[in-house]
């Protein structure tokens, strides 16, 4: 299983989520697989995904929210982890897509490759409940089982991208989109 | 009435609705009051630039948030102010105590200090010094310039508000 095939699965599972995505290949390719309204695709900051998720989380406690997120990205912002697991969402479910590499950047192996293990990360910072998924066919059916609650989700691929465009939408246009399809007035 | 309190009340009545905050030694009286007051909600963070990306989080849910960190932490959020708020064009009030500017005792805070104001121009971040008592009321224009002309603000408190 690939990224692009891990993505493919997520978004069985969508409902009317709002989804925040790591920028770069992983944005490309779920615009790619399935562009929704309520999705916030990234194109910087890079490893703000968890957090742009929480603030969301925080202020639309009647939404669910789903993030996500890499490896290379959530290692740049480990401390995310903390504020959300101590803050405890009911309405967040952070998945990770873990390919062990810098995948936008030419498949650089990030540490996750070697000793580093992000769900224990999670642990230690107090997530509560953590799943682990290395095979495609149990994400739609252990992402439709998650209840309310603040979830990290750790799903184990083989690095490479899709080749897919870039998304053509301008930044200012998909906020105002986003925000639009929850009744946010922008 | 004390000044910490003042900035506060600056605050709420400006319709913030979210604090998101680092400690700071100068902040200790103010960040006592949030805690206290419990009105507004209160987040504490890990680093600043995680701050950013709730902050436009809770903006694109509708919030009208504030990052409350010391200057040193502006520098730590460069990144994310261009690439996430000025490009995507979210609105987030700053407020910084300002460290390392006039009778700063620790070296340490010196070179960050004397930059902050010159870093907030080259960011294009419209700032507000607030340094007496008589200033607390910029806080709340720098507020409402933000909110209504939905670019972010710094608002920068400096020592010797505490000590006029």
């Amino acid at each position: 299983m690939k990224r692009f095939d891990a993505i493919k699965e997520i978004v069985k599972a969508l409902r009317n989520e709002l989804v925040v995505c790591n920028l770069g290949a992983p944005s490309r390719e779920l615009y790619h697989i399935d562009d929704r309204e309520k999705t916030f695709y990234m194109l910087g900051s890079m490893g703000l995904a968890s957090s742009i998720a929480f603030g969301l989380a925080i202020s639309k406690p009647d939404e669910k929210v789903l993030c996500i997120d890499g490896d290379g990205a959530l290692l740049m912002n480990l401390g995310s982890l903390a504020t959300i697991a101590n803050n405890k969402p009911e309405n967040l479910t952070l998945v990770v897509i873990d390919n062990s590499s810098y995948g936008s950047t030419g498949n650089q192996r990030t540490y996750t490759s070697n000793k580093t293990k992000l769900e224990i990360i999670a642990k230690g910072a107090g997530f509560e409940s953590i799943t682990f998924i290395d095979s495609e066919d149990k994400i739609e059916k252990i992402l439709n089982s998650l209840g309310k609650g603040c979830h990290f989700v750790l799903i184990k691929t083989q690095p490479g991208n899709v080749k897919v465009e870039n998304i053509p939408l301008n930044p200012e246009k998909l906020k105002e989109r986003f925000m639009k399809s929850f009744s946010i007035k922008t | 009435m004390n000044v910490d309190l003042s900035i506060y009340n600056s605050i709420k009545n400006s319709g913030i609705d979210l604090i998101l905050s680092l400690p700071c030694i100068m902040l200790k009286g103010l960040l006592t009051v949030i805690e206290e007051r419990k009105e507004i909600q209160h987040i504490s963070l890990t680093r600043e630039e995680e701050g950013v990306g709730i902050a436009a989080g809770a903006y694109l849910g509708g919030k009208t948030p504030v990052i409350l960190i010391q200057n040193s932490g502006l520098g730590n959020s460069i990144n994310a102010i261009k690439s996430l708020l000025y490009l995507y064009r979210i609105p987030v009030v700053f407020i910084m105590s300002h460290r390392g500017a006039e009778g700063e005792k620790i070296l340490a805070q010196i070179p960050m200090g004397q930059l902050t104001p010159d870093l907030l121009d080259l960011l294009n971040i419209q700032k507000f010094i607030v340094n007496s008592i008589d200033n607390i009321k910029k806080i709340t224009l720098a507020i409402r310039t933000s909110i209504e002309s939905k670019s972010s603000v710094g608002i920068v408190l400096q020592k010797k508000l505490w000590s006029d």
